[in-house]
């Protein structure tokens, strides 16, 4: 696996922080998922070798956990609450206002690759309903006109590329 | 003499019963020896607890005390002692007996769990069991009749999964099927260390998988299939072959090894369809390997020996043979690790009465310190008791093969210890070569040699030594006849005839017997129950054992004698050697 | 009557003008000066005033903390964990969140204070994954604390060291569940344990000895260690000491977070003079008191029985407003203060919507280990999603409950509970609602309705 070397660092230093090292499975998993973006298909292998397991026990975990991805996505990750709170003020809404923004349906990578879109669950900012997490910023109160303002943002940042 | 200690036991009452076990016993085991069913899923004796199926809900309760006196409070009414019952059911699985613990496996409660547990299983799982591979042997199709709600309320759409995926070359997966109780997981990783099975994605989607690229190639994979629950894992093999309610089960013992699991033949007119593991806590556990439910399938085998002439008659031209070579030492007996006690003790009958020399063929290989040791033979240890052998055969050489096989390849097996034949056969001394089902030139002498000596051969199949015989005797597999082994522990196990043999092969104790008889001119007897009379009186070790009264299970005899012995077996499950193994050296 | 005043003891410095979150400015307000003292007392002194303060977890579940921590088993001579669960993803529940953001330095003492007075060696922050940032700032405090020598060796000067690492989840809402948490900690999936024989107290972490707190228990520690168990009680009410923080979302006019004495608000004042009641036009339909899987409380139902004050038995007759807001009262009540977010429903909106919505949280997040969360979570998520969806049948309000009814109390963890309280309830107190809905289905929403599912 082609890992940055800063990325290897981080990986050989956390593994320290436990006792034993199969608890750094997840530190390790969401390390190369910030270096690589997924998680690719050898990570299982790699991970399990490094840190002394089978490849099974790390599939196992990254099906577990939503946030770990065996797929490329978009460039940016626009993850909508879908839970009441959120719902209850419009994230459906919010989260439709995206999808037309961006020609896309939730769980897909837009047509050119710029987002995708996820409706995810709480994200623990119910007061302020409902809310986004773009990457890894929280919008709060994100109606439609202010999924508009963010869309546009994030187009506009993609053309300066 | 002193009274053996008595192990902790705990007196508990279910559904009424008040039954004394063992401290640490759960509910599950203890309802059993009261005759009570819990029904369960996930738990198995063998396997960590882990209290996700859910099915073995039971009502739980504790005798009330005093807090000041901590006296126990009796019921006024009933005048017994008073049951806090706790108010939401626990798992019989996950809970371990206390002093005074009481249990309901009845009650409504338990009832409504169970009936509530059976509805969550079934709604995703799909409802053809007609054409299951499983039925007659699914404990949910058991227990959804037993304790399920017997109608469906389920109208919306079934979780679709893959279907028949192969796990490895001995398994298949139907995951919508799988109840998700994960024995076979806990198999894989705790018994058979080969971790390679689990579960991916969450909820009721969670997925039964083998790792992409990994096989569950495991020589115990099947022991999977017969853990598994309901008919989600199934072997290749067996699947759709052969319902098993039309089967018949007879117990044996697998042959592979010194190790000696204990199995059931599932056979129907005269045909074996499958081995599967039979339980023994001392030897096997529940477990067999995969390579030792393959051997029935020789049986059937088209190089099976079978005789074309009368038995009388080559009786008399074994006993005209034996005449022309009466000085001592002119005869050899070849015996073998692999005939039962009862043979073993025939055939030191038959060398006594030939004069002859006694040899054991040692098959060595590796153990996998589970239930494969390193004798490949079941019976080494009946030769000792028997007084067939009095010292370990030798360890034979390599094949030429093996000697440059790299480090993955199996470790083979080495057959010799015939070293000694081979000098003698060398030196002019032998002539006659009787031989118990071994093959003389697999287990080391030369084509030359071979061809030195007449051969009076008994057993099963045809090979190199069977070819060159004088006399062959076609006899039967140990599936189709009734005798005991003496296994690494010096247990002493039975196995039972299955399948009537072959046309034209005859049980290898009436052949012994007659070769005896020819030899020695006294009648010797060869039905079990007559010999073991013999056996008993002549052989210290088994001098209150019977055969008629040996239970399934097997007794330890005494091995003290062989303590010196240098046995090649090292650790495997219920068995650690007394010394070292021996280290085999390429 | 009025609302009493906010009473920020936790929430002290959140939304402060000019605070931030590096040690300079926590130190400048007077941080780390319980630290300090705290390590020169004996443990068990610290122990003590926990236990007298009646402080109950901030988690959920209202466990009193000085019980949980007399049950670690202190003679297994294992090395004893505690971790911090700053997990927060029960629906409706947002305040260890600022704390962890705004005043990360006030989590790190409350957590070394408590490390020291249960000699534990080494401590782990699981934050949930979905807040980098958080997890970020943490790190960075630790850093800052460690220099310090508030962290790692020698704290303060002393011979007593200790370290806390921070450990990020991935999206499992069933991480926040103790055993669970402990099991992804561990690098597995977050199935949580059987209890027995895994209770973390015992057989935690590594199969060790394991204090399982929530991220405002443990500031509450550092408030009790400053100030003395005693002090604490004379906060709130009695059972119900110290200060709770509610976090409001939902149908009010100003949703957020309020820190009050525990027990001396009640949630008419709560929602009406705090929050600003309901949204213009609008009328409050329901409340949610203690995270998504708290039972729902329906506007205009009412409360009767009999509650002890001092030393009396007293009558009571409440109507949702007058329920005094605390662990006992809400308990009384047939529901739960839990986490302390309250989620508050207008007449716009549905009630099967609202349940398909939650339905739709439990069984995404069941873990899929025991039968009946898993099938039972999955299939009133399918009935409640057919309603809004498909066809609505009259008799999908008996199934609902009781396919709910087969849940609690017969699973691994209380996320059995959690996932069929809410469906219990909603067909106890709406009823007519679910049935009536084949027909109100045909109808126009309510204007200002949202989809919920
Ligand atoms: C399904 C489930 C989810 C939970 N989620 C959280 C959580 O997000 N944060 C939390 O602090 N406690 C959560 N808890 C409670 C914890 O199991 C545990 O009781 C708590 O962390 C103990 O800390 P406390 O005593 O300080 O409250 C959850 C419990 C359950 C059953
Ligand atoms: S395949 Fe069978 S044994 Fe394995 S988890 Fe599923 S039901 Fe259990
Ligand atoms: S109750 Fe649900 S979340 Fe808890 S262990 Fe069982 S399946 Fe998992
Ligand atoms: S419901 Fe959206 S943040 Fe909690
Ligand atoms: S047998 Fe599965 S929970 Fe007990």
């Amino acid at each position: 696996m082609n890992l940055k070397p800063a990325t290897l660092h981080s990986i050989d230093e956390v593994i320290t922080h436990y006792p034993v090292k199969r608890s750094a499975t997840l530190p390790l998993l969401h390390l190369i998922q910030e270096d690589v973006g997924y998680l690719p298909p050898e990570t299982c292998e790699w991970v399990a070798a490094k840190l002394e397991l089978q490849p099974i026990n790390v599939l196992e975990v990254i099906t577990f956990y939503p946030m770990f991805r065996q797929k490329p996505i978009g460039r940016r990750h626009i993850k909508v609450c879908r839970t009441l709170s959120c719902a209850l003020l419009g994230g459906y809404k919010t989260c439709e206002q995206f999808e037309k923004e961006f020609n896309t349906h939730r769980g897909e990578v837009s047509p050119g690759g710029e987002v995708t879109i996820d409706f995810v669950e709480c994200l623990a900012s119910c007061g302020t309903a409902p809310v986004v997490l773009i990457d890894d910023d929280l919008h709060e109160k994100v109606d439609c006109a202010k999924a508009k303002q963010l869309s546009d943002q994030i187009k506009a940042e993609a053309k300066k590329r | 003499m002193i009274a053996p200690p008595k192990p902790d036991l705990v007196t508990v009452n279910i559904d009424g019963k008040e039954i004394a076990v063992p401290k640490g016993t759960n509910v599950i085991e203890a309802a059993r020896l009261v005759n009570v069913d819990v029904p369960h899923y996930c738990y198995h004796p063998k396997l960590t607890i882990v209290g996700n199926c859910r099915m073995c809900l039971i009502e739980m309760g504790m005798p009330a005390v005093d807090p000041a006196t901590k006296a126990p409070i009796i019921d006024p009414v009933t005048g017994k002692p008073k049951i806090n019952w706790i108010p939401r059911p626990q798992i019989g699985c996950g809970t371990n007996v206390s002093p005074g613990l009481h249990v309901k496996t009845t009650s409504p409660m338990v009832k409504d769990a169970r009936e509530g547990v059976m509805e969550f299983l079934l709604i995703n799982h799909p409802l053809d069991c007609p054409i299951c591979d499983q039925a007659g042997e699914c404990k949910l199709q058991e227990q959804s009749t037993g304790y399920g709600r017997g109608y469906s309320r389920f109208v919306e759409q079934k979780n679709v999964k893959p279907k028949r995926t192969q796990l490895g070359p001995r398994v298949t997966l139907d995951d919508e099927r799988c109840i998700l109780c994960s024995r076979c997981i806990r198999f894989s990783k705790e018994i058979a260390k080969d971790d390679v099975l689990g579960f991916v994605d969450r909820g009721s989607y969670s997925t039964l998988t083998c790792f992409p690229g990994k096989q569950l190639a495991n020589n115990y994979s099947l022991n999977t299939v017969d853990i598994c629950p309901v008919g989600a894992l199934t072997s290749t093999d067996f699947r759709f072959k052969m319902r098993v309610w039309f089967l018949k089960q007879t117990n044996s013992i697998d042959t592979e090894t010194s190790v000696g699991a204990n199995t059931v033949v599932w056979s129907r007119e005269g045909q074996i369809y499958r081995l599967t593991p039979r339980r023994n806590d001392d030897v096997n556990d529940t477990w067999m390997p995969d390579s030792g439910r393959e051997l029935f399938k020789s049986v059937m085998s088209a190089d099976r020996l079978a005789a074309t002439t009368h038995l009388d008659a080559r009786v008399a031209q074994a006993a005209e043979l034996f005449n022309l070579n009466a000085s001592a030492g002119s005869i050899a007996v070849v015996g073998s690790g692999r005939s039962s006690v009862e043979e073993q003790f025939l055939t030191k009958k038959l060398a006594a009465a030939l004069k002859a020399s006694t040899q054991l063929v040692s098959r060595v290989g590796q153990g996998d310190q589970l239930l494969i040791s390193a004798d490949r033979n079941p019976n080494v240890r009946g030769a000792l008791v028997t007084g067939l052998i009095s010292k370990l055969p030798k360890i034979g050489d390599a094949p030429a093969a093996s000697r440059s096989a790299n480090g993955d390849a199996a470790v083979p097996i080495r057959t010799g210890g015939l070293t000694d034949l081979a000098a003698s056969i060398d030196a002019g001394k032998v002539k006659v070569v009787v031989s118990i089902g071994e093959d003389l030139v697999a287990a080391g002498l030369t084509a030359a040699q071979l061809a030195k000596v007449s051969v009076v051969y008994l057993g099963t199949h045809a090979n190199t030594s069977s070819a060159a015989a004088k006399i062959v005797f076609p006899t039967l597999s140990v599936f189709e006849k009734n005798g005991t082994f003496v296994n690494q522990q010096f247990r002493l196990q039975k196995f039972a005839k299955a399948v009537p043999g072959p046309q034209g092969a005859t049980d290898d104790l009436i052949v012994l017997a007659k070769l005896t008889a020819a030899a020695s001119s006294a009648a010797m007897a060869s039905d079990l129950g007559s010999l073991w009379k013999l056996i008993s009186a002549e052989v210290p070790a088994f001098a209150t054992t019977s055969y008629a009264q040996l239970p399934e299970t097997g007794i330890l005899i005494d091995a003290t004698p062989f303590a010196a012995l240098p046995f090649v077996e090292g650790e495997t499950l219920h068995y650690k050697p007394a010394a070292p193994a021996v280290a085999l050296t390429p | 009557m009025a609302a009493p005043a906010q009473r920020r003891i936790i929430f002290q410095h959140i939304d402060e003008p000019g605070y931030s979150n590096d040690l300079a400015c926590y130190v400048r307000n007077g941080g780390y000066e319980v630290l300090k003292k705290s390590v020169t007392r004996p443990p068990a002194e610290l122990i003590d005033e926990v236990k007298k303060s009646g402080l109950r977890g901030r988690g959920g579940a209202g466990f009193p903390c000085g019980v949980k921590w007399g049950l670690v088993d202190r003679k297994s001579g294992k090395p004893i964990y505690l971790i911090v669960n700053a997990d927060e993803s029960e629906p409706g529940t947002f305040k260890d969140r600022y704390i962890m953001h705004q005043d990360p330095h006030q989590l790190i003492e409350g957590t070394m204070i408590s490390c020291f007075a249960n000699n534990v060696k080494q401590a782990y922050i699981y934050i949930r994954g979905e807040m980098p940032h958080g997890a970020r700032i943490l790190e960075r405090a630790i850093a800052e604390a460690r220099a310090a020598g508030f962290v790692g060796k020698n704290i303060c000067g002393t011979t007593y060291s200790c370290d806390i690492f921070v450990h990020r989840g991935a999206g499992a809402y069933i991480c926040g569940e103790e055993t669970g948490l402990i099991e992804s900690l561990e690098g597995k999936r977050a199935n949580p344990r059987i209890k027995p024989p895994y209770f973390p107290a015992v057989l935690g972490l590594y199969q060790c000895p394991t204090i399982v707190n929530n991220v405002e228990t443990l500031c509450h520690v550092k408030y009790i260690a400053e100030h003395g168990g005693d002090a604490f009680t004379k906060i709130g009410t009695p059972n119900n000491t110290g200060t709770r923080i509610f976090c409001v979302s939902g149908h009010v006019q100003r949703p957020g977070y309020y820190e009050f004495e525990a027990g001396k608000i009640t949630m008419g004042q709560l929602l009406n003079e705090v929050c600003g009641g309901p949204l213009p036009g609008r009328t409050f339909k329901a409340v949610i008191p203690g995270g998504s899987s708290a039972k729902i409380l329906r506007f205009g139902e009412r409360f009767k029985g009999k509650r002890k004050v001092g030393a009396e038995m007293v009558d009571y007759d409440w109507g949702v407003d007058d329920v005094p807001m605390d662990f006992d009262s809400l308990g009384m009540i047939g529901t739960m203060g839990g986490s302390g977010g309250v989620i508050v429903m207008d007449d716009t909106v549905n009630m099967v919507e609202a349940l398909a919505n939650i339905n739709a949280f439990y069984s995404h997040e069941s873990c899929g280990q025991c039968t009946p969360c898993r099938e039972g979570s999955l299939w009133m998520k399918k009935i409640t999603t057919r309603m809004v969806h498909g066809q609505a049948r009259n008799e999908d309000a008996a199934l609902l409950k009781s396919v709910a009814d087969q849940i609690p109390g017969r699973t691994i963890c209380a996320f059995g509970e959690a996932c069929s309280w809410p469906t219990q309830s909603f067909i106890a107190k709406f009823g007519d609602e679910f049935k009536q809905y084949p027909e109100t289905k045909k109808a126009a929403k309510p204007v200002g309705a949202h989809e919920l599912v």
